[in-house]
């Protein structure tokens, strides 16, 4: 494939590589922090986000999500089908239990965008992990469990399991080796949508989520 | 793109523990010699009373300061040479001005780059303390108060602060001073509104800076002000003259001879 | 230097001239100061440790120095690993090259309506009114830009474009211009109601449009910030995503964010991060619900490839606009952002607008501030910015060339240059260079010096705020022999 004449792509590149050559320095050194405990850090500063952080187990998060759901009276959750998660919610409302009108995303955003801007009343999400430093969720969108499910609706819930806690993003990205395949979408979120462009006054859910409930699902026996 | 040649990183290493030097040249600065003299001298008689001996070249003027920041920069480069042939001796040069300091220790490097005189320029930098910070760091002086109660507040010029990395050492001078009390304004660390030619140049921002500064000091209720910068003396103190403020404006190095050693 | 200076002519007002319209406004001044001090406050207590705080801006320092070092290598590698990720890149020389690319793929797909997440080079394109001028609205999203495009204004701060306004304003505001808002001073009421609004035009926008904090070459990712989720809205809900960036916003590897995302929202806004952290690789691809199905990048030159030519001045491009620069500025805190009459105010505006747009329409810029150096203090990526103030002032007045093309290395140099100024520095050095001169005419002022008139030039501006400063009987090199000090050291 022959790529089209562009004038502006070559012109600027040329005035670049034309400039005198400058050394690049090395990398200084620069140790990004640890934690002994990193659920407290990563516990006070998602507080500190304003997220809510509720301790759950594999073995009780969905009745007390239920609870949480029906305290809050949402009315319409929208649940991502072939998730761990998702398909529990499906499965559990399936067997009568208890929980608000499940709204799936099974299908484009063009068909479900009324749904999803107007309707759903909060959206539930797995995460891929969490960072210690900042208080932050890892969340890699997939076909799945699509990018809006974490934005549009009012109230975001995320799934969080504890021993996917990392220290820092310098730590994840290294770690995990995220430069050999970065997702269409990969995103970090801390806390609900906030603003403070009107006097300096804090705001939330100016476009995305008002709140953000964290089900942090601890290891069994502690 | 030197990443190490940087104004920010330039901040003169505050108080290399410096062997205590028998002879030290004092740079009067070219403000002090026409304006403050007084406070010029004062600053020699406190070195000289810490018991080092003090030489003042008559061949210095200016440390081109003024030109360059003019963007003057050839004219500032040669009256900065005149000071390098002025001050000849491998010994400290002391300045009793954060600015002039600055200019002298941050910026003749680069001043002089591709100049032959750039390596005298270097060794030149490394020589150049202002006062306070010397009387502190490098001589350790005690002073023992001689005068009436007094409050004082205090004006750190920025170049002080943020070329010669000048900090608590005024300060702790000054609280060395039995019946002094210093009482630190609202705004210290925020510029006078000097700045060379900004203060003419920009007549109008630079008259609310200057005039907040003195509101700052206003509201601590000291009736003098300190500061090791003529520049910022000469502006805030301009200004209390005009609006007939009242507070005194005066360079520290006069302020403590009197009180130590009674002016 | 400038009441006799030999001015060039039309360039309208200066910053001198339009700063009294703020200086005269105690509401801008309040509003200002208190946000200002705000942010102070709170960027600092983000940075407790000074030891942390110095390695980690070296890093962030490097790693954009070291960006900018290879600069059109990783636009090539970032251009062919986006593409083969199915992002589509464009290039653009100018403003107008650029606003033209946004337009035609706006066309091609049909779009006539554009929703907008926050991008200061959209503004510097003026881009929204490029747009409308051919019938394609563009509403802003981010809250604070949504506020000044209903009041018609520019931002007047790079982060937080509306910070110039309180909330009376934006009370009076709303409720002029959102049918059926009654008036409220209820921030959160204010909020909800731009919220209503722009759900209404996300769901509707045929394309969404935004900047990019950082664009990673290693992966053809492009990095974009926010607390609002407007940006994320406007990159996943329409079908067609349109980024606008500056060439100098590559950086080489994913490594290389971690250390820039932890120093910008902390110098920004004193956030330890943004709320949300936006990586966009590919548009949507098979399989996948949402996202849009084509996304562009137009990488914009608008003047950025002439100030890399120098290697000094090209420190400028290592920014990366948190603004702590302008938070930080005694001159900015006092003047507000529309005083500079330019896209990017502040301390980092002064040396850049100057460079983009050259020194006959901005060279007053570089002297709009005292060199008071707490910018330099906390910026984040160590841009020496009072050093290029100092070099700027001297390209105004004495160009130097580009070796290779001739060109002054910024544009218009030497735009400011004045004969008489120049006569007087050459004075200046004569007498300072010559010990017995300087002796002499420090003398002859010391003797005659107070009898200058308070209205001649130079005094007449000093003395508007400030009593004339006095010339004493005698110098210091006077005192000095009278006082015994010697003036050499004794062999």
């Amino acid at each position: 494939m022959s790529a089209p004449p562009n004038t502006a792509r070559d012109a600027i590149l040329g005035r670049l590589k034309a400039a005198p050559g400058r050394p690049g320095p090395d990398l200084p050194p620069w140790t990004p922090p640890t934690y002994a405990d990193k659920l407290a850090r990563f516990r006070q500063m998602a507080e500190a986000n304003h997220a809510e952080i509720h301790d759950v187990t594999a073995a009780n998060w969905l009745e007390r999500l239920a609870t949480i759901l029906n305290n809050r009276g949402v009315g319409r959750l929208m649940v991502a089908p072939g998730t761990p998660r998702g398909d529990a919610l499906l499965r559990a409302a399936a067997q009568g239990v208890p929980l608000p009108t499940l709204v799936p995303y099974d299908q484009s955003v063009e068909v479900l965008k009324d749904a999803l801007v107007h309707q759903v009343d909060a959206g539930l999400t797995g995460t891929r992990g969490a960072i210690a430093e900042t208080g932050t969720l890892i969340l890699w969108p997939t076909a799945q469990e699509p990018r809006l499910l974490s934005l549009l609706p009012p109230l975001h819930i995320a799934v969080l399991e504890e021993d996917t806690l990392h220290d820092t993003l310098a730590a994840v990205v290294r770690d995990q080796g995220w430069a050999a395949g970065m997702p269409t979408n990969a995103l970090l979120i801390s806390g609900p949508s906030k603003t403070s462009d009107i006097e300096q006054t804090l705001a939330y859910g100016v476009h995305g989520p008002k709140e953000l409930i964290i089900l942090l699902v601890r290891k069994e026996g502690e | 793109m030197t990443i190490t040649n940087l104004a920010a990183t330039n901040t003169a290493a505050a108080a290399t523990p410096a062997a205590r030097p028998d002879t030290v040249y004092f740079f009067g600065t070219c403000l002090v010699d026409m304006l403050y003299p007084e406070a010029g001298l004062a600053g020699m008689d406190l070195l000289r009373h810490a018991g080092v001996r003090v030489v003042f070249p008559e061949g210095q003027s200016c440390c081109g300061q003024p030109a360059r920041n003019s963007g003057y920069v050839e004219e500032a480069r040669e009256v900065a040479r005149a000071q390098l042939d002025a001050f000849p001796g491998d010994i400290p040069i002391v300045v009793p001005s954060g600015s002039c300091a600055g200019m002298m220790k941050t910026h003749y490097a680069h001043l002089f780059e591709g100049d032959p005189d750039q390596p005298r320029a270097i060794a030149f930098a490394a020589r150049i303390h202002e006062l306070t910070a010397f009387l502190v760091n490098v001589l350790g002086v005690t002073l023992a108060d001689k005068g009436a109660p007094v409050t004082v507040t205090w004006h750190p010029s920025c170049h002080s602060l943020r070329e010669m990395g000048v900090g608590d050492e005024p300060k702790a001078l000054l609280r060395q001073l039995a019946n002094v009390t210093l009482v630190e304004n609202s705004r210290e660390r925020e510029c006078c509104g000097f700045g060379g030619t900004f203060a003419v140049r920009q007549t109008a921002v630079s008259t609310a800076m200057v005039s907040d500064k003195l509101a700052s000091v206003r509201e601590t209720g000291a009736g003098t002000l300190l500061s090791g910068d003529c520049g910022c003396l000469m502006n805030i103190g301009g200004h209390a003259e005009k609006v007939a403020d009242g507070t005194r404006c005066r360079h520290i190095a006069e302020f403590l001879m009197e009180r130590c050693h009674g002016g | 230097m400038v009441a006799d200076g030999g001015m060039p002519p039309d360039h309208g007002p200066r910053f001198a001239e339009r700063a009294p319209d703020a200086l005269n406004n105690p509401q801008l001044r309040r509003n200002f100061r208190r946000a200002m001090d705000g942010l102070m406050a709170k960027r600092a207590a983000q940075f407790p440790d000074p030891a942390y705080w110095a390695e980690l801006r070296e890093r962030g320092a490097a790693v954009k120095a070291r960006a900018l070092s290879r600069l059109p290598d990783l636009l090539e590698r970032l251009e062919s690993r986006l593409t083969a990720n199915g992002v589509q890149v464009h290039w653009a020389e100018t403003t107008e090259e650029a606003n033209a690319i946004v337009l035609g793929i706006l066309q091609q797909a049909g779009a006539r309506t554009v929703i907008k997440g926050k991008s200061m080079v959209s503004e510097e394109m003026h881009l929204n009114a490029h747009l409308e001028r051919h019938g394609i609205e563009a509403v802003e999203s981010d809250l604070g830009e949504y506020i000044i495009q209903l009041a018609g204004e520019t931002p007047s701060h790079i982060v937080m474009p509306c910070i110039h306004k309180n909330k009376d304003e934006i009370s009076d505001l709303f409720a002029e211009k959102i049918p059926g808002l009654e008036r409220t001073g209820d921030v959160d009421e204010l909020t909800a109601a731009a919220r209503r609004v722009l759900r209404e035009r996300f769901a509707n926008a045929d394309a969404g449009i935004s900047g990019v904090n950082f664009a990673v070459a290693e992966t053809g990712t492009l990095v974009l910030i926010e607390n609002e989720g407007n940006g994320r809205l406007s990159t996943t809900l329409p079908p067609l995503h349109i980024a606008v960036t500056g060439i100098e916003k590559v950086v080489e590897t994913l490594d290389d964010i971690p250390p820039l995302l932890a120093l910008l929202p902390r110098s920004a806004t004193g956030q330890p991060i943004t709320t949300y952290v936006n990586m966009i690789s590919s548009p949507r691809k098979a399989g996948e619900k949402d996202g849009p199905t084509a996304v562009h990048l137009v990488l914009l030159d608008g003047g950025r490839s002439r100030v890399y030519q120098d290697v000094e001045l090209a420190d400028t491009l290592r920014c990366i606009r948190c603004a702590a620069c302008m938070n930080h500025c005694p001159v900015y805190t006092r003047v507000g952002g529309h005083t500079y009459n330019a896209i990017y105010p502040g301390p980092i505006g002064k040396i850049l607008t100057p460079q983009l747009q050259g020194l006959d329409a901005a060279g007053d810029q570089p002297h709009a501030s005292t060199l008071c150096n707490a910018c330099a203090e906390v910026c984040p990526v160590k841009i020496p910015i009072p050093d290029l103030l100092v070099r700027l002032r001297r390209e105004a007045v004495r160009p130097t060339e580009t070796p290779a093309t001739h060109l002054p290395v910024v544009k218009d140099g030497g735009a400011e240059r004045s004969w008489t100024e120049s006569l007087v520095w050459a004075g200046w050095r004569l007498v300072y260079t010559r010990p017995l001169l300087y002796r002499m005419v420090t003398r002859a002022l010391a003797w005659g010096g107070n009898w200058v008139p308070a209205n001649a030039p130079l005094m007449r501006d000093w003395t508007k705020a400030r009593a004339k400063p006095r010339f004493k009987p005698r110098t210091l090199h006077d005192l000095a022999r009278e006082r015994g000090y010697l003036n050499e050291v004794p062999k």
